[in-house]
């Protein structure tokens, strides 16, 4: 039954990025459709990598109600972007290639997860604790931030403020590429661990006594977290909630946390929310608002729904 | 066998472990009792390499547990604790199922599936098999975590206090099945049990513990004295003989 579903929802993806790519077509045709498939690819693997990075996230750390911004993760990688910024000026961080600067910041966010994250998730803190610890570290990342964008001039600033916000609108064309490549890479990993992902989500003790070297497999599930976070933050910005959103609505829809359902059917249900949402706000609702908004919204919604009715686990 | 050399272990900076040795015999029922904070299942843990070894040896069938591969351990040696992280969704049949993931790499054979049935079975829980563990009483769900032990068909099963949330009943067919694991199929279980009694009944040898040290270790008539209860537990019991079983009233 559960795989049932996962083939509605990806019924409902196909119908969306449909839509999406379909609806109001005029003008120079060849053109538009050029347009929108580019911006629907950057959709896809937004939907994508938020989704299963979430999914691994909640695996490792055994709760479901984290997500990767929760923990910080995306502020690290603004983070790295102001320190570019910061020591480059405005002009000369526009100046470099966009892809370099991708690489940078993904390295850095490589280095301060295994620094910072890594002790953190190994040890299974309760949840309160990892909680606490990855809200800070988000407050702590982005205070550092702005105190950067604070001491740079106001030109530089508005540089900043393209990479700092949410915009599904304009994303980064020129990360389209290595965006899919890591992509890709990650969700095949992913998709391939599905079985040791399941053991995983036993927790430690019942993992290793299966045979999972506990240590390793979570420094390789944080990494492909990593590698997400960084590819979604860098083509569209932050999206707080997403994660939880699509990962809680598959669960749902699904009724199982077994990976091999839940990993496609969380993929194709962000697709779903952003090009469908995408699609209803430009032709249902003429642009009326930004869709970073609406699913910040409905996502913060289920957040305090899911601690409400008590599913904190 | 299990071989324990000289191992001890110190956790944030309280020593839990004081150079313990001891050697577990194959093919036995083993429980390991004493008070609360006596490093019962420290021992377990380190015994099952979910907390490394800091000093020592610990050697299962001459494969030292640091040192062996996660993957050739988990077919030789299992460890049952209540600790079910993202399990609550999971329903018994594919919890129980998770016991031949060493042997299958999580894609079931017909094989497997055969020992999921028995495990089923054995444990009577052939009815709930569709339930999922939320919807589960603890007793219940304690049952689904043995019979995944089970279910992984290792010759060493550890179990960190099984009999909890069983009622008498269960308790007692749980005890029953251990028994019968080891009698009928050869395998070695340690068990840490609280109530002496049950050790006492079932046991073939008992290990007992206090302050991090095994203090006594032998049949349960070596070990279950007054002298070596007060010894455990600080105060005074009686222990009747009754037929050919001890039977110890502790909670006088």
């Amino acid at each position: 039954m559960a795989e049932r579903r996962v083939w509605l929802a990806a019924a409902l993806a196909l119908l969306c990025a449909a839509a999406f790519l379909g609806l109001n077509l005029r003008g120079n045709i060849a053109f538009v459709l050029e347009l929108r498939a580019l911006k629907l690819l950057a959709l896809v693997q937004v939907a994508v990598a938020v989704a299963v990075a979430t999914v691994l996230l909640q695996t490792i750390t055994g709760n479901r109600i984290l997500t990767p911004s929760i923990m910080g993760l995306d502020a690290l990688y603004l983070l790295g972007q102001t320190a570019l910024v910061f020591l480059l000026g405005g002009i000369g961080f526009a100046a470099v290639d966009p892809r370099l600067k991708f690489v940078i910041a993904l390295a850095a966010m490589v280095g301060l997860a295994a620094a910072v994250f890594l002790p953190l998730v190994r040890a299974r803190h309760s949840l309160t604790v990892l909680l606490l610890t990855g809200a800070l570290l988000g407050i702590l990342f982005r205070s550092l931030s702005s105190l950067l964008a604070r001491l740079i001039d106001p030109n530089d600033f508005a540089v900043l403020q393209g990479v700092s916000y949410a915009n599904f609108n304009a994303p980064q064309g020129e990360l389209l590429a290595i965006g899919a490549v890591l992509t890709a890479v990650a969700a095949a990993v992913a998709w391939r661990q599905r079985h040791v992902l399941d053991v995983m989500a036993l927790g430690p003790a019942g993992a290793i006594s299966l045979g999972v070297d506990w240590r390793w497999s979570v420094a390789g599930v944080l990494l492909l977290v990593v590698l997400l976070v960084a590819v979604s933050t860098a083509l569209v910005g932050p999206v707080a909630f997403l994660g939880l959103l699509v990962v809680a609505l598959a669960e749902r829809l699904t009724g199982t946390r077994r990976h091999a359902v839940l990993l496609p059917a969380a993929a194709c249900i962000a697709v779903t929310v952003l090009a469908g949402g995408q699609a209803v706000l430009q032709h249902g609702l003429g642009g009326a608002s930004t869709l970073g908004v609406v699913v910040e919204f409905l996502g913060g919604l289920v957040f305090l729904l899911l601690l409400a009715t008590g599913n904190r686990r | 066998m299990i071989a324990i050399d000289g191992v001890s272990l110190t956790l944030q900076g309280t020593p839990i472990l004081h150079d313990v040795s001891a050697t577990l015999p194959k093919g036995e029922l083993i429980a390991l009792i004493g008070p609360n904070g006596a490093g019962k299942s420290s021992l377990l843990s380190l015994v099952a390499r979910l907390i490394p070894l800091q000093s020592g040896r610990i050697t299962v069938d001459g494969l030292p547990v640091d040192r062996t591969p996660g993957r050739r351990l988990a077919r030789t040696l299992t460890i049952m604790r209540q600790d079910t992280g993202l399990a609550a969704r999971l329903t018994v049949r594919e919890l129980v199922g998770f016991g031949r993931f060493p042997h299958s790499r999580g894609r079931l054979t017909d094989e497997d599936r055969r020992h999921i049935a028995a495990a089923l079975a054995e444990f009577d829980l052939t009815e709930l098999a569709g339930r999922t563990l939320d919807a589960l009483s603890g007793g219940q769900r304690q049952r689904a975590f043995v019979a995944m032990a089970f279910c992984q068909g290792t010759d060493y099963l550890l179990l960190d206090e099984p009999l909890n949330n069983l009622d008498m009943m269960y308790g007692r067919q749980m005890m029953r099945i251990l028994r019968h694991l080891v009698d009928r199929q050869g395998r070695t279980v340690v068990i840490v049990l609280h109530d002496i009694n049950y050790a006492a009944a079932y046991a073939d040898r008992i290990v007992a513990m206090k302050d991090g040290r095994i203090i006594a270790s032998g049949p349960p008539d070596a070990v279950l004295t007054t002298d070596g209860l007060e010894a455990m537990y600080g105060y005074r019991m009686p222990v009747h003989r009754i037929g050919d079983r001890l039977f110890i009233p502790h909670h006088d």
